[in-house]
């Protein structure tokens, strides 16, 4: 396959090595001419010394027979603009952004970029799955909305340990869809009392994660 | 109207200035770019020491810095940093997330510029608005620009004339 990779910074020199190793064409675009040309010295011609967010750059790269775009470099808006540029402007089938703000993931696919990673996301992921409680971990957004999963595990001492879902204050809109309690599935009403170790899934707004924090942690 | 700008170099500072100076309520959103104290000067260097409305310190593209500018309240949002992306970030945030209804970014590539106006995103290119006035006047073009350069040399007087505010 072909995949033009928008940045050639540690994540994109690596990604570029990793990707033709693997067999497939690449082209790296690189505004950082010394940069260019350490990358240009690594991994041989495959480096277009210009400006990824200039659609001139993108058509000389040929982003319009390419099977993907890949825009991974620091800046956030950059990436969006890249991506929505091959979109748009070459018709590009597949575009992947790297965000570096994690909040940025929603915003991204509000605005039609559907796939985006996000490194202080998976990494967060991993540090709080790894807590012994207490853990609350966005699991995922739901598609083509500016909502999301939510899965959080009750803490003693916390204000849910013991009170049913009725007296939690959840942001209006938010929804605790199930509970797992013992490696089993319960569906709670109003009525339901949670246990400390009981693991919640919660939907809510994106931009209330923070109150649904508040409500299940104090 | 309410009116959030984002980015108050001197386009945005200059047109924070003018809506002010007519009434209406302006928040005006800057980012820290070297440090806060830094960043606080350069953002009243632009502003006319009348200005009346709210500066805020914050990242343009961040949902919540631009809640706190009350964007959920604004008829209106003006992109102007010098960041083509950001402004195009900041537009369409302001567009399809908080349904803004007048937004323009300010899109210094005219390529970019384009593209965006026909996403739906108004776009306005100070290298081809600036050519193509400059070419008019080369060419002693009257039609082109002349109630625009009468009207901009007016601001410019109102602006000349306006005390110095010591900080």
């Amino acid at each position: 396959m072909y995949f033009v990779v928008a940045g050639a910074g540690e994540v994109g020199f690596h990604l570029s090595q990793a990707l033709l190793e693997a067999g497939h064409e690449v082209t790296v675009i690189e505004a950082d001419r010394r940069r260019a040309n350490f990358v240009q010295e690594k991994l041989g011609s495959i480096v277009l010394n210009a400006a990824a967010d200039e659609g001139r750059a993108q058509m000389e790269a040929g982003c319009s027979r390419a099977d993907a775009v890949i825009a991974v470099t620091g800046d956030d808006a950059k990436n969006l603009v890249i991506c929505q540029l091959a979109k748009h402007k070459c018709r590009t089938p597949r575009v992947i952004a790297r965000v570096n703000n994690p909040k940025n993931e929603i915003v991204f696919k509000t605005l039609g970029i559907d796939e985006t990673v996000s490194s202080t996301r998976v990494l967060m992921g991993v540090i709080e799955q790894e807590l012994p409680s207490g853990g609350f971990m966005p699991l995922m957004p739901l598609a083509g909305s500016a909502n999301e999963v939510i899965e959080a595990e009750i803490a003693s001492g916390t204000p849910p340990a013991g009170k049913t879902i009725g007296s939690l204050r959840l942001p209006t809109g938010a929804l605790v869809g199930v509970v797992v309690r013992r490696g089993k599935l319960l569906h709670p009403d109003e009525d339901t009392k949670l246990e400390v170790g009981d693991r919640v899934i919660v939907f809510s707004a994106t931009a209330s994660e923070s109150e649904v924090r508040k409500a299940l942690f104090g | 109207m309410n009116v959030v700008i984002v980015g108050c170099g001197r386009v945005g500072g200059f047109l924070a200035g003018l809506l002010d100076s007519e009434g209406h309520h302006v928040s005006v959103v800057d980012i820290a770019a070297i440090s806060p104290a830094r960043a606080e000067r350069a953002w009243f260097q632009h502003l006319p020491s009348s200005f009346k409305g709210e500066p805020i310190l914050g990242d343009g593209t961040d949902l919540e810095v631009l809640r706190q500018a009350g964007i959920e309240q604004a008829d209106a949002v003006l992109a102007l940093t010098e960041g083509d992306n950001r402004n195009l970030m900041t537009a369409q945030i302001a567009k399809k997330i908080f349904g803004v209804k007048r937004v323009i970014a300010k899109v210094n590539d005219p390529v970019r510029a384009q593209m965006y106006r026909q996403m739906g995103i108004d776009t306005l290119s100070r290298t081809s608005i600036l050519g193509t006035l400059l070419f008019a006047m080369l060419m002693e073009d009257r039609e082109v620009g002349e109630v625009l350069l009468r009207k901009a040399l007016a601001h410019e007087e109102e602006i000349a004339h306006e005390p110095v505010k010591v900080r």
